[in-house]
């Protein structure tokens, strides 16, 4: 039952005004401006355009600065912003095999046709804090060396060639859409990778941790790993033909992972995918895995039990807007449900005292 | 009315380059050329999103990635050219100028426009992308076998 109480206006108010001191800090230090967290911030940044399911730099970053770093309220920000635009129709499929390529390695081969290009990577790196970026100092220009022209394939083309993996075979099905009709199952693969790839990335990472360590395992190798930029195309109706809008910054990791089989088809390598905006790698490895983890039944596997295995556990538990709210809303005021279960033990106490008297009479 | 493909080629050329300027930078470049001539909004600037989609596995089933914000308008000339954009962002001036120059690269400014605003717009971005080129080329490893056990 909700029973309507007023009263907390000025404490609101003051609690939002305190809210926004706190936020600015300390007014002797300078203030962080949209442009310096978008450019020196730009992998939070990118993680609130993947899991906020917009990509816009700018919001993003203006989102962490209100949010004062608290990333999934910064998350939270853009998807009610996400709501308020009129959506001009969807982009043609975009072409990843056109990528503009920042990094791109490959766990499978070593030589391979566009080679392995590290990027602005913290792999290799010592993990040692760097105490020179406390204090002001220049960076010194990266080097560079003659680019190859031309796009860089991807590996898993090598591997079709021979007949060793599992086809992607294309198709022109218009996707569902979860922003607009919502979540059923059973899932699509399609639907299942449009929730992975705005899902939290702490709780895809746990659970691809998960099917590593023997919960649905998959045997999952890299085969490709890649970032970069990738233009993308809509069609303009007043037009007839399609034009391109703008460029996307993308990671996208393919899974080569063991081996499917049956009577009349020899034994293949199956994928894993994962797609996500941004330069996200540590969640699009993440979302191969769980990806293919949750494509057993297709590849005629068997149900372990494993959580990541469970489409409908997976899936219903991985939005961390649908989940912070349901999980913070139990701190709201819940006066008189909460009066209703003390009275409820007051009552079974009274019955529990008025038992073990008569006992001890008897 | 729809244009004919053999026309649509050269104009989805441009646009695409239009809507992948970087901020501010066709005002900049057709400002400095000339000044603008007057016209009327179809379709004064608006924001929106669009859904970027994808495929499963790169080459399979469509699926959808997130939405990225973009910004369009659509306007005539005094001549009756129309302009239209398309572009990525929020940026409400550079969709008006985008259009402009759509619409005058339909005039017998063309030539003029191609030179002093596609031309150099191209070559900027063209240079930024060959930077960006260069340095990821400087990361690519170079293997070299050091030993190799026989046994």
């Amino acid at each position: 039952m909700y029973v309507a109480v007023k009263g907390g206006e000025r404490a609101i108010e003051n609690a939002h005004a305190w809210l926004a001191e706190e936020r600015r800090g300390n007014t002797d230090i300078a203030e962080l401006s949209i442009a310096q967290i978008r450019e020196q911030l730009s992998l939070a940044v990118n993680r609130v355009m993947a899991e906020g399911s917009l990509y816009d730099p700018d919001l993003a970053a203006l989102a962490i600065k209100q949010a004062r770093g608290d990333l999934i309220e910064a998350i939270f920000l853009i998807r009610a912003y996400r709501t308020t635009l009129p959506r001009f129709g969807a982009s043609e499929p975009i072409d990843t095999g056109i990528m503009a390529c920042d990094r791109r390695i490959s766990a499978t081969f070593k030589d391979l046709p566009g080679g392995q290009v590290l990027g602005p990577t913290f792999d290799y790196t010592h993990r040692l804090l760097d105490f020179k970026l406390a204090a002001d100092g220049e960076v010194p220009k990266a080097p560079s060396r003659d680019a190859e022209t031309g796009t860089v394939p991807h590996v898993t083309e090598f591997l079709n060639r021979e007949g060793l993996i599992e086809e992607a075979p294309y198709d022109d099905a218009p996707p569902p859409d979860l922003t607009r009709e919502p979540l059923e199952m059973p899932s699509t693969r399609a639907l299942r990778l449009q929730a992975l790839t705005r899902a939290d990335e702490g709780f895809t990472l746990g659970l691809a941790y998960s099917t590593q360590r023997g919960y649905g395992r998959n045997h999952a190798f890299v085969g490709e790993l890649r970032i970069g930029s990738v233009p993308v195309e809509i069609d303009i109706p007043e037009l007839g033909f399609p034009v391109e809008i703008g460029e996307v910054i993308l990671t996208e990791c393919e899974t080569v992972n063991q081996f499917t089989g049956s009577k009349t088809e020899p034994p293949q390598f199956t994928r894993g995918y994962g797609l996500v905006f941004g330069q996200t790698e540590r969640k699009a490895i993440s979302m191969a895995l769980v990806d293919r983890a949750l494509r057993w039944e297709e590849l005629g596997e068997d149900n372990v039990g494993a959580p990541a295995q469970d489409a409908e556990f997976v899936l219903y538990h991985a939005d961390n807007i649908q989940a912070t709210g349901f999980l913070e809303h139990i701190k709201l005021p819940h006066y008189v449900d909460f009066q209703s279960e003390l009275e409820l033990v007051r009552k079974l106490r009274r019955e529990a005292g008025a038992q073990q008297l008569q006992e001890a009479a008897e | 009315m729809k244009d004919t493909v053999s026309e649509n080629n050269p104009r989805k050329a441009w646009m695409g380059l239009l809507a992948k300027a970087p901020e501010g930078r066709v005002a900049a470049l057709l400002d400095a050329e000339i000044s603008r001539p007057a016209f009327t909004w179809l379709r004064a600037p608006e924001i929106g999103s669009t859904m970027v989609r994808a495929r499963s596995g790169a080459t399979g089933a469509p699926f959808n990635l997130g939405e990225m914000t973009i910004t369009r308008c659509a306007l005539t000339l005094e001549t009756g050219e129309v302009g239209h954009s398309y572009i990525q962002g929020r940026s409400k001036a550079d969709a008006e100028v985008a259009a402009l120059v759509d619409a005058l690269m339909q005039t017998a400014m063309a030539v003029r426009l191609r030179e002093a605003v596609l031309e150099p717009l191209e070559a900027g971005m063209a240079n930024v992308k060959a930077a960006r080129a260069a340095k990821a080329a400087a990361t690519k490893v170079d293997f070299f076998t050091m030993t190799r056990g026989e046994d």
